[in-house]
C-alpha cells in the first residue's frame, strides 16, 4: 500500500495506463508543459511528453473533444481534460450527441474509448465549481464517474480508460488534495456502475457521490452517538447506476436519503429518489428524502455558497427527521 | 457502390491535372449517375412513404464526393455532414446496405439505427453523417490525428457545406488542424445555401482568406466538373498524404433541391433554381464522354444497369425485416447495458 491523494492516485492511473496500452494519449489545455490545474496532469509531460502523448491544446474545448471522438473511432484510447466540468456545455455536442450515439447507430460497428476529465465542486478554490452531470445523464451513450475517495479515483479511471464507450470522469476539487488514502501497489481497477457500502447502518439509507460521501460519513459519526446508524452508499458512477446496490440498502434500511452537489430538480438525486419510489416503495417506512445545491446559481460569497450547499448538519438532521417518522 | 480505387488517380507526366481518359472518366460518371438516381428514387420512397424520416438530397452536387472519394484510399477517411448520402456512397457504401438504412431496415448498413442522417460505416472509413451543422469538423480532425500519431499516409477528409463557414467548430478545427500539421483536408460543398438562407446573409468573410489566416494552402473548384474536382483533390490531398499539413478545398457547386425533401423552397427565386439545374454534373460529364467517343447509347445502358442495381436494393430492403425494439434496446454501451 502506498498512501496518495486523489491528484495523485488518477495521475498515477493515468501514467499506469498509458505504459500499459501505446494507444492511450492525453490532450487538454495546458496539461503538458504547465502540468495541469491543481497539478491534473503534473509528471506525464516529463515521462510521455517527448514520444508525442501529452499534447496541450488551444482553448477550443469543442474541438479538442470531437478530435477526442475521432482519434477513438480511429482506434486511439484518448483522454481529453477539458479542465473544468463548468465547459460541459461547450462539449455536450460532441461528447453525449456525437461519442455517445455512434456505438448504437452504427450497430455496434464503431467504438468511443474516450475519457473526458473535468474537475469541479465547492471547495477551497472557490471558483468553477459547476457540477453539471446532469447534462450528460439525458444522452444515452455516455458513461459517468464520479469517485469520493483517491483509491477509488484510481480504480475508476484505470476503468474507464479501458472503457470501450465515453466516459466522464469527474474530478471533486474538495477532494483533490485532502485525505491521503492507502492505495494498493498492484494494478486494480473499480468497474463503473459498482456502487459501494461505504459504512454500513440500519436505520437509514444515504445515497450519496463525491464530497458529499464525507460528509454523509461525518454526519453518520455523529449520528451513531444518538444511537442512529445510518448505511453511506457511494455511487461511484452515475451511469452506469447500480440499482441493486441502492435498493438491497433501501429494502434494509426502509429509509432513504439521497445526497449531491447538485439541484435536485431533474438531477441525479430525482432519479434516486424515483428509482427507489418506483421500485422500492413498500419497503418504505418514510418518504424519500432529497438534500441539493439550492435552485441558484451557485451565488459567490463564502457565506452565500456555503450556505447552498448541504453540510454535514443538513445530513443529519434530515435522517434524524427521516427515523423519527 | 463498388469502389474502384485510384483509376481517377493517375496523373498526367507533369503531375498537375488528372488526363482522364475515357475509362476513368466514365467510371466517375458511373459513380455519380448512382448517387443521383439513388437520391432520385429515395425522393420517390420520400413522397411514397416508404423512408421514416427527413431526407437531405445532395443531387447536384454529386461531382464533389465522387471527384473528392476519387483521389482517397479507402483506409482514408471521410467525415460527412446532413447531406450526407454522396459521401457514403462515394466512399464505397454498398447500394443494398444503403437503402435498406435509409428505409430504416433491419439489414441496413447500421441496422436501421443510423437512418439518413446517421449512416456510417467504419469499415469503409465513412464516419458518419451529423444532424448538426459544421458537426463532423473536430471528428475528422481527430481521425487525422490518429492517422498522424499511429504514422500512417492517411488523410482525413472533412466535409462540410458553406452553411458550416458560420459555425465555430470550422474556426477551431483550422486552427488545430494547422497547428498540428494534420493530414486533414477541408473540402467546402458550397451550394450558396445554408438551410433556408443564402450565404451572402450568413458568412462575412471568404473562406480564401480564412484559410489565409491560418496559412493553410487553399484552392477552389468548379464542383459541377468532376474531372476538375478530382484533379484538385489530388492536389489538396498528396500534401497532406506527405506530412505538410492540412489543406483547404473549396467547390462551388449547385443545390437542386430544398434544404430537406419536401421543402417548397419559396424563399428562393425561380431564376436561381433554373440558374441551378442548369449546371448540371452528368451532363457536363457526359458532353466529354460523347467527345471521347463514348456516346448516348452506352451511358443508356450504363443508367439501365444502375437502375437495375437501385431496384434491387430498393426491392431488397422493402422485403426486409424492421429492426425488432427488443434488439434495438442493445448497444448503446460498448459490451452491455448501463441499467434498467
Amino acid at each position: 500500500m502506498i498512501r496518495q491523494t486523489m491528484q495523485e492516485a488518477i495521475v498515477a492511473g493515468i501514467a499506469e495506463e498509458m505504459r500499459r496500452d501505446a494507444d492511450v494519449f492525453i490532450m487538454g489545455l495546458d496539461i503538458g508543459r504547465f502540468g495541469g490545474p491543481l497539478n491534473s496532469c503534473k509528471g506525464l509531460w516529463e515521462e510521455f511528453g517527448a514520444t508525442g502523448r501529452v499534447i496541450d491544446t488551444p482553448i477550443s474545448e469543442g474541438a479538442i473533444v470531437g478530435a477526442g471522438v475521432g482519434a477513438a473511432l480511429a482506434g486511439k484510447r484518448p483522454i481529453v481534460d477539458i479542465m473544468f466540468l463548468e465547459y460541459l456545455p461547450l462539449v455536450i455536442q460532441q461528447l453525449g450527441c456525437d461519442g455517445g450515439a455512434m456505438h448504437y447507430y452504427s450497430a455496434g460497428k464503431a467504438r468511443v474509448p474516450l475519457v473526458v476529465r473535468a474537475k469541479y465542486g465547492v471547495g477551497p478554490y472557490h471558483g468553477h465549481p459547476y457540477d453539471f452531470h446532469a447534462w450528460l445523464m439525458q444522452t444515452p451513450g455516455v458513461k459517468i464517474a464520479v469517485p469520493a475517495t483517491a483509491r477509488d479515483a484510481k480504480g475508476l479511471m484505470k476503468a474507464a480508460i479501458r472503457d470501450d464507450s465515453p466516459v466522464l470522469f469527474m474530478e471533486h476539487m474538495a477532494l483533490y488534495h485532502g485525505l491521503r488514502d492507502a492505495i494498493p501497489e498492484e494494478d486494480y481497477v473499480v468497474p463503473l456502475g459498482v456502487a459501494e457500502v461505504k459504512r454500513a447502518g440500519r436505520d437509514v439509507t444515504v445515497i450519496a457521490s463525491a464530497a458529499m460521501v464525507r460528509r454523509a460519513l461525518a454526519a453518520a459519526q455523529a449520528l451513531a452517538k444518538e444511537g442512529i446508524e445510518i448505511e453511506v452508499v457511494d455511487l461511484r458512477s452515475i451511469v452506469p447506476l447500480d440499482e441493486a446496490t441502492i435498493l438491497d440498502s433501501v429494502r434494509k434500511t426502509g429509509r432513504a436519503l439521497v445526497v449531491q452537489e447538485t439541484v435536485c430538480f431533474g438531477g441525479s438525486t430525482a432519479e434516486v429518489a424515483a428509482l427507489i419510489a418506483e421500485r422500492s416503495f413498500r419497503d418504505l417506512k418514510a418518504p424519500v428524502r432529497r438534500l441539493g445545491t439550492a435552485y441558484v446559481p451557485v451565488p459567490f460569497a463564502r457565506s452565500l455558497e456555503k450556505a447552498a450547499v448541504p453540510d454535514d448538519a443538513a445530513i443529519v438532521a434530515a435522517a434524524r427527521d427521516l427515523v423519527s417518522q | 457502390m463498388t469502389p474502384e480505387p485510384a483509376t481517377a488517380r493517375r496523373a498526367s507526366g507533369d503531375g498537375d491535372t488528372v488526363q482522364a481518359d475515357a475509362s476513368v472518366l466514365l467510371e466517375l460518371y458511373r459513380r455519380m449517375a448512382t448517387i443521383r438516381r439513388a437520391e432520385e428514387r429515395l425522393s420517390q420512397l420520400f413522397a411514397d412513404g416508404a423512408v421514416p424520416g427527413f431526407l437531405h438530397l445532395s443531387i447536384g452536387q454529386e461531382a464533389v464526393p465522387v471527384g473528392v472519394c476519387a483521389a482517397l484510399e479507402p483506409a482514408d477517411t471521410v467525415a460527412s455532414t446532413h447531406r450526407g448520402h454522396g459521401h457514403a456512397l462515394a466512399k464505397g457504401m454498398a447500394l443494398e446496405g444503403f437503402f435498406a438504412e435509409i428505409m430504416g431496415r433491419a439489414s441496413g448498413v447500421c441496422a436501421g439505427r443510423g437512418g439518413s442522417i446517421h449512416v456510417a460505416d467504419m469499415s469503409i472509413g465513412m464516419l458518419g453523417a451529423n444532424g448538426i451543422v459544421g458537426g463532423g469538423l473536430p471528428l475528422a480532425a481527430g481521425s487525422a490525428l490518429a492517422h498522424q500519431v499511429k504514422g500512417r499516409p492517411n488523410v482525413a477528409v472533412a466535409f462540410f457545406g458553406d452553411g458550416a463557414m458560420a459555425e465555430g467548430a470550422l474556426h477551431e478545427c483550422l486552427n488545430l488542424a494547422r497547428l498540428w500539421k494534420l493530414p486533414l483536408v477541408f473540402v467546402c460543398e458550397n451550394n450558396g445555401w445554408g438551410e433556408f438562407s443564402p450565404l451572402e446573409r450568413q458568412f462575412a468573410a471568404k473562406l480564401a482568406a480564412l484559410g489565409a489566416a491560418f496559412a493553410i494552402p487553399y484552392e477552389e473548384v468548379d464542383g459541377i466538373d468532376v474531372e476538375a474536382v478530382a484533379a484538385a483533390a489530388q492536389r489538396r490531398i498528396e500534401p497532406a498524404r506527405r506530412g505538410e499539413g492540412p489543406q483547404i478545398l473549396e467547390c462551388f457547386t449547385q443545390r437542386w433541391r430544398g434544404h430537406y425533401e419536401g421543402d417548397p423552397q419559396k424563399y428562393r427565386d425561380p431564376s436561381n433554381l433554373d440558374a441551378a439545374r442548369g449546371q448540371d454534373a452528368l451532363a457536363v460529364a457526359a458532353g466529354r464522354l460523347a467527345a471521347q467517343g463514348i456516346g448516348a447509347a452506352q451511358l443508356a445502358r450504363l443508367e439501365r444497369s444502375i437502375a437495375e442495381h437501385i431496384e434491387t436494393a430498393v426491392t431488397a430492403a422493402r422485403a426486409a425485416a424492421e429492426p425488432d425494439f427488443e434488439t434495438a434496446l442493445a448497444g448503446v454501451y460498448a459490451g452491455g447495458r448501463a441499467h434498467g
